[in-house]
C-alpha cells in the first residue's frame, strides 16, 4: 500500500436520476493493492458509484481519477488496465467456460492459452468444456470474475460478486478473491453482506442513500462503536445472580440454553469464569459491522 | 484482427449450437419450399375429363391425341347423369356417324373447350373422309413465356424470405440479448471498436445466407422439384449478400427498440411476415391486383425477389441487378443510419 499513488481517487461525485439522488457527494481514495469494499443495502448507490468510476456513467458533478486518468468519456487507454465483472449472466450464448474466457480475452489481445489458464485460478479447470448455462450459480459467478481478470488488469471492480450464492459457494469465492489480492491487484467491490466485508476488506465504506456514512478498516469501525462484548456459556454453569456479581459485568440474562453476559471488559470476565471452571459452551461475540450500520443509521440492517 | 476473428468464431459457434435458430434458418423455409413445391408441381397439367358413350373413328382419334381424358360409359343416361351432377363438364355420345355433346352450362369455359376440341376432330375426320388434301394447314410450336413453373418462382422467393428472416432475427435477437445480459456493456469496457463487433456479427449472417442459398437451391434442383437454373445464377450471390446487409440493418433497428427477446421476436415477425406475403414469396406478385403490386414496390424484399428471379431462373444479366441493388443498398444505408441513431448500449 503506497499512499503516494492511489489507484482510485473520487472527489465529491454526484448523480441524480430525476428527483432521486443516487450518489450524493461521495469522496474516497483507494490505494494500490488495497481491497476496498463499498457496502450498504440495495439502492444505497453502490452500483452507480462503481459505474461512474469505471467510466460507464458521467457524474453530474465531481471528479474521478482512475490510475491517474479520467475514465469519462470512454478512455480506451485505460480500459486494458481495469477489469470489470458484471452480472453473472453476461456471457456469449452457447459457449463453454473456456470459450467464454478466450472470447473475452481476445477483446484485449490475450492469447487463447493464457485465457484458459484463468480457469485454474477460479477453480473451474474441470468445467472448461461445460456450456455456461450448465454451470451452477457459484460457478458462473467465478467464471464471470475470471472473465474480468483475463487480461491481467491492475484494478478490478466486482459488483456484488457473492450475491445470491449459497454459503458454501460464497466461501469458495472468498478464496478466489483472496487469491486475486495476492496477485497484487487493487480490488474495489460492493456487497451487501456485512460479515463478508469484515473478513475480506482492508477498508470499507458504508453507504446509505447515496452518501458514505463511515470509512475505515472494519476493525476500527467496530472498535469505534464501543459496544459491549457478549460472552455466552452453557446455562447452569453459573447462576444469573453470580454472573451479574462478577467484576466488569454490565448485565446478565439467560434463556433455556444459554447464559449471556454483556461486558466492556471481556478479559477479566473471561478469567473469572475460567477460575470457576464455568467455560462450558463458551462463545464470544463482539460487535459487527451490522451493529455499526445500526448505530449509524438508527435502523436495522436489511440486505 | 484477432478480436474480429474470435468474435466471429464465438458467434458462429453460438449459432450452430442453437437448435431453434438452426430450425428457423434452414428447415422452416425448406418446409415451405418442399410443401409448396409438391402441392403446386402439377398445377396446369390437369386435363379435362369427359364421359364417352360408344366408339368410332373420332373417339379413337381423340383418345390417341390425349388432349382430353375419356371416361367410357355403356349407358347414355349414366353419362348424362354425371354431367348433371357436375362431376364432368360434358358427355360425348356416339350413335354411328352422329356425334352428340351434352354439356354443363355452369362451366362455360370448360364446355367451350370441349366443344371446340370435339368439333375440330369431327372436321378433321370429315376432311379425311373426302380423300382430298386439306387446303389450309397449320402447325403449332411451344414458346417459353414469362409465366414460370411454380418451383421456378418459389425458390428465389423462399430463398429471399429465408435470408431476410434469419438476418432480421439474427441481428435483432443478438442485440437485445446482449444488451439485456450486459454483454454489450462488457464489450464497451474492452478496448475494441463497435465496428469490429458489428462486422463480425454481419460476417456470420452473410455466411449463413450463403449456406441457405446453397441448400435451398440444391434441394429445389432435385428431380422431384425440377428447378432449372439460368446461366447467370451466380449473380444471385452479390444480391444475397446485399440483401443480408439490408435486413441485418433492419434487425438492428428492431433490436434498438425492443426491450426483451420476446418483444424483438414479435416485432421482427410483424415486419417480416406481411412483407413476405406482399413481396411474392409464396406466389408470383404479377398475379396480385395492381394496387398491391404498387404497394409491394415499397418493400426491399420485393426487389430482392425480383432480382433473384431474374438472375436465378429468367437468365437475365447483370443489368437486372441495377434496380434491386440500388434499392437494397439505399435501404441498408437509411435504416442502418436510423439504427445507429437509436442504438442503446444498455437498458
Amino acid at each position: 500500500m503506497t499512499e503516494e499513488r492511489p489507484a482510485v481517487v473520487v472527489r465529491d461525485i454526484r448523480k441524480s436520476y430525476g428527483e432521486l439522488k443516487a450518489v450524493d457527494g461521495v469522496s474516497f481514495t483507494v490505494a494500490e493493492g488495497e481491497f476496498f469494499g463499498i457496502l450498504g443495502p440495495n439502492g444505497a448507490g453502490k452500483t452507480t458509484t462503481l459505474e461512474i468510476i469505471e467510466g460507464l456513467r458521467e457524474p453530474d458533478s465531481g471528479e474521478v481519477r482512475l490510475l491517474g486518468e479520467s475514465p469519462w468519456p470512454r478512455n480506451v487507454k485505460l480500459l486494458p488496465r481495469i477489469g470489470v465483472q458484471l452480472q453473472a449472466s453476461s456471457f456469449f450464448e452457447k459457449l463453454t467456460a473456456k470459450e467464454q474466457l478466450q472470447t473475452f480475452g481476445s477483446l484485449y489481445g490475450v492469447s487463447p492459452g493464457t485465457a484458459a489458464d484463468m480457469l485454474e485460478l477460479v477453480g473451474l479447470a474441470d468445467k472448461a468444456n461445460e456450456q455456461e448455462n450448465k454451470l451452477s450459480g457459484g460457478q458462473r459467478q467465478r467464471l464471470s470474475i475470471a472473465c474480468a481478470l483475463v487480461h491481467d488488469p491492475d484494478v478490478v471492480f466486482l459488483d456484488e460478486p457473492t450475491a445470491a450464492l449459497d454459503p458454501q459457494a460464497r466461501r469458495n469465492l472468498w478464496d478466489v478473491l483472496r487469491a486475486i489480492r495476492e496477485r497484487g491487484k487493487t480490488i474495489v467491490y460492493t456487497t451487501h453482506y456485512l460479515d463478508e466485508a469484515e473478513i475480506l476488506c482492508d477498508r470499507v465504506a458504508i453507504m446509505d442513500e447515496g452518501r458514505i456514512l463511515a470509512l475505515d478498516p472494519p476493525a476500527v469501525l467496530v472498535r469505534g462503536l464501543d459496544a459491549p462484548t457478549h460472552v455466552m456459556v452453557q446455562k447452569g454453569v453459573l447462576s444469573v445472580v453470580d454472573a451479574s456479581a462478577l467484576d466488569g459485568v454490565e448485565e446478565a440474562h439467560e434463556n433455556e440454553v444459554t447464559l449471556t453476559i454483556s461486558t466492556r471488559q471481556p478479559a477479566p470476565v473471561l478469567s473469572a469464569l475460567a477460575e470457576r471452571g464455568a467455560l462450558d459452551g463458551l462463545q464470544v461475540r463482539t460487535a459487527t459491522l451490522e451493529d455499526v450500520f445500526l448505530n449509524l443509521t438508527g435502523r436495522e440492517y436489511r440486505a | 484482427m484477432t478480436a474480429f476473428r474470435t468474435l466471429s468464431l464465438a458467434m458462429l459457434k453460438g449459432f450452430v449450437r442453437d437448435k431453434v435458430t438452426l430450425f428457423f434458418t434452414f428447415l422452416f423455409p425448406l418446409m415451405f419450399l418442399v410443401i409448396f413445391g409438391l402441392i403446386l408441381r402439377d398445377v396446369g397439367a390437369d386435363k379435362t375429363r369427359i364421359a364417352v358413350v360408344g366408339d368410332g373413328q373420332v373417339v379413337s382419334a381423340l383418345r390417341d391425341s390425349g388432349v382430353l381424358e375419356l371416361e367410357q360409359y355403356d349407358d347414355v343416361d349414366a353419362a348424362v347423369q354425371k354431367v348433371k351432377d357436375g362431376d364432368l363438364p360434358a358427355a360425348l355420345i356416339v350413335r354411328g356417324q352422329q356425334l352428340e355433346v351434352r354439356f354443363a352450362q355452369s362451366d362455360q369455359v370448360k364446355s367451350a373447350t370441349v366443344l371446340g376440341i370435339v368439333n375440330g376432330f369431327v372436321d378433321k375426320a370429315n376432311v379425311a373422309a373426302t380423300g382430298q388434301p386439306p387446303r389450309f394447314t397449320f402447325s403449332a410450336e411451344k414458346v417459353e413465356d414469362a409465366s414460370l413453373k411454380p418451383i421456378q418462382f418459389l425458390t428465389p422467393g423462399i430463398l429471399s424470405w429465408g435470408v431476410a428472416v434469419s438476418a432480421v432475427f439474427g441481428s435483432a435477437l443478438t442485440l437485445v440479448s446482449w444488451r439485456r445480459k450486459q454483454v454489450l456493456r462488457r464489450i464497451r469496457l474492452a478496448p475494441v471498436s463497435a465496428t469490429s463487433v458489428l462486422s463480425s456479427r454481419l460476417l456470420v449472417s452473410t455466411g449463413v445466407a450463403l449456406v441457405q442459398g446453397g441448400i435451398f437451391v440444391g434441394i429445389a434442383m432435385l428431380p422431384v422439384f425440377g428447378l432449372k437454373l439460368s446461366g447467370s445464377w451466380w449473380l444471385a450471390i452479390p444480391l444475397l449478400l446485399l440483401g443480408t446487409i439490408s435486413f441485418f440493418a433492419l434487425g438492428m433497428l428492431v433490436g434498438a427498440f425492443a426491450k426483451t427477446e420476446e418483444a424483438a421476436s414479435a416485432a421482427a415477425n410483424i415486419v417480416v411476415l406481411p412483407m413476405a406475403f406482399l413481396s411474392g414469396t409464396f406466389f408470383p406478385v404479377e398475379q396480385a391486383p395492381a394496387w398491391l403490386q404498387a404497394v409491394s414496390k415499397a418493400f426491399p424484399l420485393r426487389h430482392m425477389n425480383d432480382g433473384m428471379l431474374d438472375v436465378l431462373v429468367r437468365g437475365k444479366g447483370v443489368e437486372a441487378l441495377a434496380v434491386p441493388a440500388a434499392v437494397l443498398a439505399g435501404f441498408a444505408l437509411v435504416v442502418g443510419f436510423l439504427a445507429s441513431r437509436v442504438f442503446k448500449w444498455e437498458e
